[in-house]
């Protein structure tokens, strides 16, 4: 199947005095997966009802191959939206509500009707033609059991599995999905997870993936578009993301679970001074500004005390997390830090150990207080 | 100890609900014995009528020949139907433009419906009597059906139900190429249903058992719904001074309602507690 690009201009809105947006630019390739990934309350889900034309923008143009849709109806854009509340007819059973958006599109009004549109001259074909794609589309999803059902007869995940055959049944060009897993437990949610990556890679359809949860977005994506207080930040694949993001606010967000922070005086020599030490670091350094530096839990070591550049610091708790484990320490001037280590390591350290903490210079960002980090020269691709 | 405390309160409430019970069943008791005895013994001193087969035979054969009496039922039937279809086929539409949709002057429109609630039906008589008579349509269908086609009352109630239908629902319809009518009548009409129900109860009762305005607009026999048939039978004909089949057409003319009534009593109750879930 053809799937389409789509490109996003210059997107902005406005709730009475709030920007929900400003300037979104965003192009998707045709059969790409985007995540739009942020805070709840960023903007991510108006930007995709916008695309899906049940918003108007403010300012700014959609358009899908080539095709301006700003003055087109949301049903004409060829793309299937999947809702955070599956928003499921509640009175039709599953067969048709899976059926609902052929019937609408392909069965004129009169054919439609229970008996007199069977009379109707290649109603009944449609009808075959409509039945037969809904099991096929069934069968995918192995709704094929339940299709008689109302919606109030079905769990959570058997729900979300309608929503997803209503969008696919008539092999829409793009697909909208806003936050569809937020509602499952969590086995559930990583298991339709991976059904949502299969169905992607079957059919590769262009796909944009609305979520606050950044694993979710690491697991599906090709590239995450990052988005504060509605403004995109940053457009990246997510391992991309992950090691260069571009701000404090994106590093924040992708932290999984804890970022260290640390505020530095302005660089001096192309050289960071903490703890009376100096730290050269990879990122350029810019106008001479004061600063963040942020770095892992997993780019920082714990040393002896006395090692040489190591800043002095006092474990306070441990936390085991498997394989690894998380030390929480303080650092002289009240800072607080957190270090990866093996849980193996961990099991030597006690509450109330001082100990020296390096940080891996090569790993750690610069992000001066006006904005944006300046990438050094060994940077990988964005 | 609430059982116990309750018991001897339950039996007072219990009691009280009994007497009113029979206060309110008495009449229909006794209009239903009254038509089955024979006019000279109705009035016979006891407080029910005696019921004989031969009385039964007289009052209803009166009742049925002396007037039209099937004729202004039918008459009320194809006018409550009518008025009903219509009701609805308008209020629908409204209801969900007023919850749902966002067009300027909404909110004013809304205010409208509420004031609308509030006059009666006797204040716009004679501008409407007027309407009719200068457009020729007095004793007809028409005028009993026209003037309340448009009711505020089904708009609100519809309002009220569809405002909490989620918003989510009506994209996706949107999304799967439904029109805003087909929204209306294929999604908001069978989640409405009980609604409708409570509506449709309310409306027929209200309209078959409407004396004001076919007695405003009928003249002609013909064109009469049957409690106007009956207030007509009481003045003119055979039927004045005969109460046994004035009762057995008021037994004619209740029954078709108290059966449909019992038919469809449980969506009644479901209706009126429909804010409650």
């Amino acid at each position: 199947m053809a799937a389409l690009d789509l490109h996003i201009d210059d997107i902005g809105k406005r709730f009475g005095a709030i920007d929900v947006l400003r300037g979104i630019c965003l192009r998707v390739a045709a059969g790409e997966f985007v995540t739009l990934l942020g805070p709840s309350g960023c903007g991510k889900s108006t930007l995709l009802r916008i695309i899906a034309g049940l918003e108007r923008a403010d300012q700014g143009h959609v358009r899908a191959g080539g095709r301006g849709l700003d003055a087109v109806a949301p049903k004409d854009r060829d793309l299937a939206f999947v809702f955070q509340s599956y928003a499921l007819y509640p009175h039709l059973s599953v067969h048709d509500n899976i059926a609902a958006p052929l019937v609408m599109r392909e069965l004129s009004s009169l054919e439609r009707l229970p008996v007199i549109g069977a009379l109707l001259p290649g109603a009944i074909q449609r009808k075959r033609s409509i039945q037969e794609r809904v099991r096929q589309t069934s069968g995918l999803l192995k709704l094929d059991a339940l299709l008689e059902r109302r919606p109030s007869a079905l769990s959570g995940g058997q729900r979300q599995r309608v929503a997803l055959g209503r969008a696919m049944v008539r092999k829409p060009k793009i697909f909208l999905m806003d936050e569809p897993l937020a509602n499952l437990d969590a086995a559930l949610r990583i298991h339709t997870r991976g059904e949502i990556a299969r169905l992607h890679k079957e059919m590769e359809t262009t796909t944009i993936f609305v979520t606050h949860d950044q694993a979710e977005a690491a697991a599906l994506s090709d590239r995450v578009a990052v988005i504060f207080g509605g403004e995109l930040r940053q457009v990246a694949a997510p391992a991309d993301l992950y090691r260069e993001p571009v701000d404090l606010d994106v590093a924040r967000f992708l932290a999984q679970p804890f970022l260290n922070e640390l505020a530095v005086a302005a660089p001096i020599g192309g050289a960071l001074m903490i703890g009376g030490s100096r730290i050269i670091i990879r990122d350029a350094l810019g106008s001479g500004l004061a600063g963040t530096l942020a770095f892992r839990p997993e780019h920082a070591t714990l040393a002896e005390k006395d090692h040489p550049g190591a800043l002095p610091v006092r474990v306070t708790r441990i936390e085991h997390a498997g394989i690894d484990a998380h030390v929480f320490v303080d650092a002289e001037a009240g800072a607080q830090f957190v270090a990866r280590i093996s849980a193996e390591r961990a099991r030597s350290l006690r509450d109330g150990d001082n100990l020296g903490l390096t940080i891996d210079a090569e790993q750690a960002w610069f992000f001066p207080s006006n904005g944006s980090r300046q990438r050094g020269d060994h940077s990988g691709a964005a | 100890m609430i059982l116990g405390q309750s018991s001897s309160s339950r039996i007072v409430s219990h009691a009280v609900l009994v007497t009113g019970a029979i206060i309110m069943a008495f009449p229909f008791l006794w209009m239903i014995l009254a038509s089955l005895t024979p006019q000279s013994e109705i009035f016979d001193g006891s407080l029910l009528p005696t019921p004989t087969l031969h009385g039964a035979i007289d009052n209803y054969g009166t009742a049925l020949s002396a007037i039209p009496l099937l004729r202004f039922m039918a008459n009320g039937f194809v006018v409550c139907l009518a008025i009903l279809v219509l009701q609805i086929a308008i209020a629908i539409p409204c209801g969900y433009a007023l919850a749902k949709l966002s067009f300027p002057g909404r909110p004013i429109l809304l205010v409208g419906v509420l004031l609308g609630l509030l006059v009666p039906v006797q204040i716009p008589t004679i501008p409407i009597y007027i309407a009719l008579a200068k457009s020729g349509l007095l004793d007809s269908y028409a005028a009993l059906v026209l003037p309340w086609i448009i009711s505020v009352f089904a708009i609100f109630l519809f309002r009220q139900f569809f405002v909490t239908f989620p918003d989510e629902v009506l994209d996706a319809a949107r999304l799967d190429g439904f029109s805003e009518l087909s929204i209306a009548w294929r999604i908001m009409l069978p989640a409405a249903w009980p609604a409708v129900v409570s509506f449709s109860i309310f409306s027929i009762v209200a309209h078959w058992n409407d004396l004001y305005w076919p007695m405003v607009v009928i003249t002609n026999p013909d064109m009469m719904t049957a409690s106007l048939g009956i207030a007509y039978f009481r003045q003119a004909g055979e039927g004045a001074g005969n109460v046994g089949a004035l009762m057995a057409g008021g037994v004619l003319v209740t029954a078709p309602l108290v059966s449909f009534f019992l038919l469809m009593q449980k969506h009644f109750i479901r209706g009126l507690v429909l804010g409650r879930h």
